[in-house]
This record gives structure tokens, C-alpha cells and sequence, in this order.
């Protein structure tokens, strides 16, 4: 700190020269720091997913110790090998749980949002307590509901039914959904009600002197308003939710083909300390998420940076 | 819900009525799986399976298993204020100036590096803590704090700098124009002007991290084998209770609402603060 704001001394007249310099000496403490906790990392399982690790049999049933260069190998045993038939149970998985939940959570948070604007009191009520659900710990949202859809639980005692909500099957994954839906949709209806209380009320007066009906203004006025609020939501909502691991590892357990995720196959290998594999599992899930993250840039036009700037001058 | 699109809200009778339903629905909705887990750690472990809406007869002893002397709870708990803690003082001083720099400097690449540092948060994390969990098996950190504080900073730096940079922003440029014209350096009207003014976001963006932090599950899971230095979120999960129930879920629920109920409380206290916040930051 000492440091940087000496040499912003020596630069204070020339304001815009100088501000390359500053800014490059202001960004660097961050930079460094991400570059060795999250650049490093990735390059380095880049480079571990085509060594193999640890003890291992070779084809003639020798003991291997050690890493050993293996190619691509841990790509196609994921792809088309021994382990292809997790991987693309885990791929689907991960891929059928993003898109629902974060459908649902789309859903229930926008009407959230829409309620929450449309009161006036008791609005301070509740959006503290929307604030709950985000609060609690994702490992402990998993214990409560393990505990809500325990056979004897109070979910059972609702709908009057004898499920097994945390064995293996689809209930265990309508659990996880009803559990990931449960925690998140509230924050995209925050996000979503901070994007509706932008719109100027002067557009739906002018609405309503032309005589458009609720429905009308719904669609034509405040969603196309919203639209950039709930796009930025969304991509996160996704990226996060391809991420998925906590809730179904706490929930259901690991290696339940119903719930597993690409995280917990990676992180399932890395416990086993096959880290080559690992690493490759790894690599798949950033590539993944970096494609989505790209195609909803680029395709949808989700200006993340924009949407956040235009809050911000707010 | 979406009959109403107008902001008074004072309108026909149904459409108060509607919204006061909505209201009490997202009230039932965020609070009663949460009320759930309060009242069944509240309940005697006998009658744990219960379904009353309040406990019959109040007990605490679920609570008071959670802090028996086999459980080591106390200790998961300090080691999460210890991860959690650490990792949001490192985050604020790491990040402060950087969110400075992308608030009020005008240099190139800006949106490029204002980017990169917003996707960097967006990184699954287990892409990450494989090649850290090798390297830290290596360097011998397995079992330690700084393993766990510092793959966090690869969410918590990025959410940090992300919410500080909208709080810098909020404020008028003037304030360090005139302290400069008065003869204040750049780095003197950050620090004499600027800083003292934004204390509410950089407390804010302090709660906002430390939650993450809290709440974080994943890296504390890989990096600790070692139960005395597990944090809470990763006890919680693994406790087998002084109960002989397969899962001691009174011991759980109550574990579960000494972890959280301080987390609510300090939301509650500041959540216009917390949502604005969240909201400019946009991430979770």
C-alpha cells in the first residue's frame, strides 16, 4: 500500500500519463494473487490430466510407481473407455440440473421479484427473509432437507406417501432440484426486483393512458426492461449450477449414479488420488463452463459488465 | 402476480389482495424449511421424529450434544472464524486498491482486465483444487489453514473486487478532485478521503465475503483429512453424534442453527445494505 501510493505521489500532476502506470501498480497485488490461485491451477491440470499418477498395473501386470506420461489416454478413457458410461451419466446430470433448476428459479424469482414491487408494506419484511434461503450454508441446506425428505420425515408426512427421497432414482433427483431451487430462486428475484425498480413508472403511465392491459405491459414493457438484469442472473445461475457439488454429494451421497455430477467424478478421483484422471474430469467441467459462459455472451448479448456498470451509476 | 404491473399498488381491492398473498407466500416459501430445522433441533432427542409445529416438551439437549467433548465442535467452529476470517482480511486489503483503480482510473485494457477479473469467480471450483490438492500434498499444507485460505481467494478476491469497484463508483468524483486541489496526492485523498467514505461498502463487501467464505464447503473437504482442523460446514456433514441414530439428525439441525443463526442475524441487521451489494455485484 506504502509502496503504491508513493509512487502515485510522484504522478499526481499528469493525470491520464500517469494512469497506466497507476493502475497497473493498483491491479497488480490482484493479479498475482488469481494468477497463482486460479492461473496456475489451470494450467498446471491442463498439464497433470496427461500424466498418470500413483501405483498402477501395466499391461503386462507389472507395479508402475509414479507419474507417468500417458497422452490423451485420460481424455478417451472419459470419452470412449472404462470410465465413459460415469462420465456421460455425469455429464447429463449436471446438464439436466442446470437447465431445470435454473428454469425454476427464472420462474419463481421473477414472480418473486414482481411481488415484492408491487408492495408496499411489509416489503422490508420480506426481502430480509428472501435473504435466508441465501444465507444458510449449502452443506446445511443439504442436511435440512435430508432431514425434510427423511422416510419418516415431514415431507412424507405431507403428501401422506412412504418415498425413499434420498435412495437412488428420480425422487433423489427431484430432491436436489427442490433443494437447489429452494435456496437460489430468491437471490434471482433479488436481482430481478433491482432490474425492475430501474424501469421509470412514466413508461407504464404511458402504458396505461394507451390503454395496454397488465398483461399486455407484462410482456411488452417489463420484461423486454429486465431482460439485461435477468440475462446477467441467468449466466450466473448457470454457472454456478454446472458447478453443482455440495448439495447432491451432502444430500444423497457420492457415487449415486442419479445425482453425480462432473464436479463430484472429479473430485470423487481426486480423493482416490488418481489426479491425472481428476485433472482431466476437471478440465472437461472449466471447458464446459466456458463454452456456456461464451455462447450466452455472445449469443444472448448478456453485457455483464454493462448491466453491473449501469446498477452501479444508479 | 403478473395481473399488476404498476408500482402504487393501492388499486382494486383483489390486486392488494393478490399481492398480500404473494407476500405471505415468499415468506412461507423462505422460512419454513428454516423454521423446520430450529424446531427439530429444539426437540428431545426421543421424540425427535415428531411433527408438531412446536417442540413438545422444549429441550436443548440436541444442542448441548452438538458441543460434547467427542464432537470437537467448538473447534470446527473457530477453525471456520480462523478460514473465513483470514480469507476476507486478506480479500479486502488484496483488493481494495485494485477496485479503486477499475472505479475511477482511466486507462486501456480496462474492460478487458474488469473482465477477466469478474471471470475468474465464475471457475468451477474443483477445476481448481485438483492440481492445488497435489501441490499442497507435495509442499505438506494438507491439514492446514493456508490451504484452505488461499484456494479461497480465487472466489472470495473476485467477488470482492467486483462489489468494492460498484461501491467506488457510487461516489462523486469531486471528493478526490478537491482534496487533490487542495494538495492532496492521489494515493493521499484515497486514503484521507476516499476510504473513510466508503467504510459502509467495504464493511458491506465484508459480510458478503466472509458468508462466502463461511458457507464455502468444497476446498475445506479436499484439504483436511484431519478432524480437528475441519471447519464447521464439513463437521456438520460428517457428524456421527453421541446419539446411536444411523444419522444424528436432532444433533445436525442443531448443529445447523448454531452455524447459521449468526449468518441470519447479521443479514437481518444489514440486509439493505447486504442487497445492495449483492445486486451491484451480481454474484452470489
Amino acid at each position: 500500500m506504502t509502496a503504491v501510493a508513493h509512487r502515485a505521489r510522484g504522478r499526481a500532476g499528469s493525470a491520464t500519463s500517469g494512469a497506466g502506470r497507476l493502475a497497473a501498480a493498483l491491479l497488480s497485488p490482484t493479479f498475482v494473487v488469481l494468477g497463482l490461485v486460479v492461473g496456475y491451477p489451470l494450467v498446471a491440470a491442463l498439464r497433470e490430466s496427461v500424466f498418470r499418477d500413483g501405483t498402477d498395473l501395466d499391461e503386462s501386470g507389472f507395479v508402475v510407481e509414479g507419474s507417468r506420461f500417458v497422452g490423451v489416454d485420460n481424455y478417451t478413457a472419459i470419452f470412449v473407455g472404462e470410465s465413459a458410461a460415469r462420465f456421460w451419466n455425469a455429464f447429463g446430470n449436471t446438464t439436466v440440473f442446470t437447465v431445470i433448476t435454473v428454469t425454476l428459479e427464472v420462474l419463481i424469482g421473477v414472480g418473486m421479484a414482481l411481488v415484492m414491487h408491487h408492495a408496499i408494506r411489509w416489503r422490508g419484511i420480506v426481502r430480509a427473509s428472501i435473504l435466508v434461503p441465501w444465507a444458510v450454508p449449502t452443506a446445511v441446506s443439504a442436511l435440512l432437507w435430508r432431514w425434510i425428505f427423511q422416510a419418516d420425515g415431514v415431507a412424507n408426512a405431507m403428501i401422506g406417501q412412504q418415498i425413499l427421497w434420498t435412495t437412488e432414482g428420480w425422487q433423489a433427483k427431484f430432491a436436489v432440484i427442490l433443494a437447489d431451487v429452494w435456496k437460489t430462486a430468491p437471490f434471482v428475484g433479488l436481482l430481478v426486483l433491482a432490474g425492475l425498480q430501474i424501469i421509470p413508472n412514466d413508461v407504464y403511465e404511458a402504458a396505461r393512458v394507451d390503454g395496454a392491459s397488465p398483461w399486455r405491459q407484462f410482456w411488452q414493457i417489463t420484461l423486454p426492461l429486465v431482460k439485461p438484469a435477468l440475462l446477467v442472473a441467468v449466466l450466473f445461475r448457470v454457472l454456478d449450477a454446472l458447478r453443482m457439488f455440495d448439495l447432491p454429494f451432502v444430500l444423497i451421497g457420492s457415487r449415486k449414479e442419479s445425482v453425480e455430477t462432473l464436479s463430484m467424478v472429479a473430485f470423487d478421483e481426486a480423493a482416490s488420488l488418481r489426479f491425472g484422471p481428476a485433472a482431466a474430469y476437471a478440465t472437461i467441467l472449466f471447458v464446459y463452463v466456458a463454452v456456456t459462459a461464451l455462447v450466452f455472451v455472445r449469443l444472448l448479448g448478456a453485457d455483464v459488465i454493462g448491466a453491473a456498470r449501469e446498477k452501479a451509476r444508479k | 402476480m403478473t395481473a399488476t404491473t404498476q408500482t402504487s399498488g393501492n388499486g382494486a381491492p383483489w390486486k392488494r389482495v393478490l399481492t398480500f398473498g404473494g407476500l405471505g407466500l415468499i415468506l412461507v416459501y423462505c422460512l419454513a424449511p428454516f423454521y423446520w430445522m430450529a424446531v427439530s433441533a429444539f426437540r428431545r432427542p426421543s421424540d425427535q421424529f415428531e411433527l408438531t409445529v412446536l417442540p413438545a416438551p422444549f429441550s436443548l439437549d440436541n444442542l448441548t450434544a452438538v458441543f460434547a467433548p467427542g464432537v470437537g465442535f467448538g473447534r470446527s467452529l473457530l477453525n471456520s472464524l480462523v478460514v473465513a476470517g483470514v480469507t476476507t482480511i486478506l480479500t479486502l486489503v488484496i483488493g481494495v486498491s485494485a477496485a479503486y483503480a477499475l472505479a475511477r482510473l482511466h486507462f486501456r485494457f480496462k474492460n478487458a482486465v474488469a473482465a477477466l477479473i469478474i471471470a475468474t469467480s465464475m471457475f468451477p471450483g474443483i477445476s481448481l483444487l485438483v492440481p492445488l490438492l497435489a501441490l499442497f500434498t507435495d509442499i505438506g499444507w494438507i491439514n492446514t489453514y493456508q490451504s484452505m485460505i488461499v484456494p479461497s481467494l480465487s472466489f472470495a478476491l473476485p467477488l470482492a473486487v467486483w462489489n468494492l469497484t460498484a461501491f467506488f463508483r457510487q461516489m462523486p468524483e469531486e471528493l478526490e478532485q478537491a482534496a487533490m486541489i487542495d494538495g492532496c496526492t492521489r494515493g493521499q485523498a484515497f486514503r484521507k478521503v476516499i476510504l473513510p467514505l466508503a467504510a459502509p461498502g467495504i464493511f458491506t463487501t465484508a459480510i458478503i465475503t466472509f458468508i462466502a467464505a463461511w458457507n464455502e464447503f468444497i476446498i475445506a473437504l479436499s484439504m483436511v483429512n484431519d478432524s480437528t482442523m475441519q471447519t464447521a460446514t464439513v463437521a456438520i456433514s460428517r457428524f456421527t453424534g453421541a446419539y446411536g441414530f444411523d444419522q444424528p439428525f436432532g444433533t445436525q439441525m442443531a448443529a445447523g442453527v448454531i452455524v447459521t443463526v449468526p449468518l441470519v442475524v447479521v443479514v437481518l441487521l444489514f440486509q439493505r445494505r447486504i442487497i445492495a451489494g449483492l445486486t451491484a455485484g451480481g454474484v452470489k
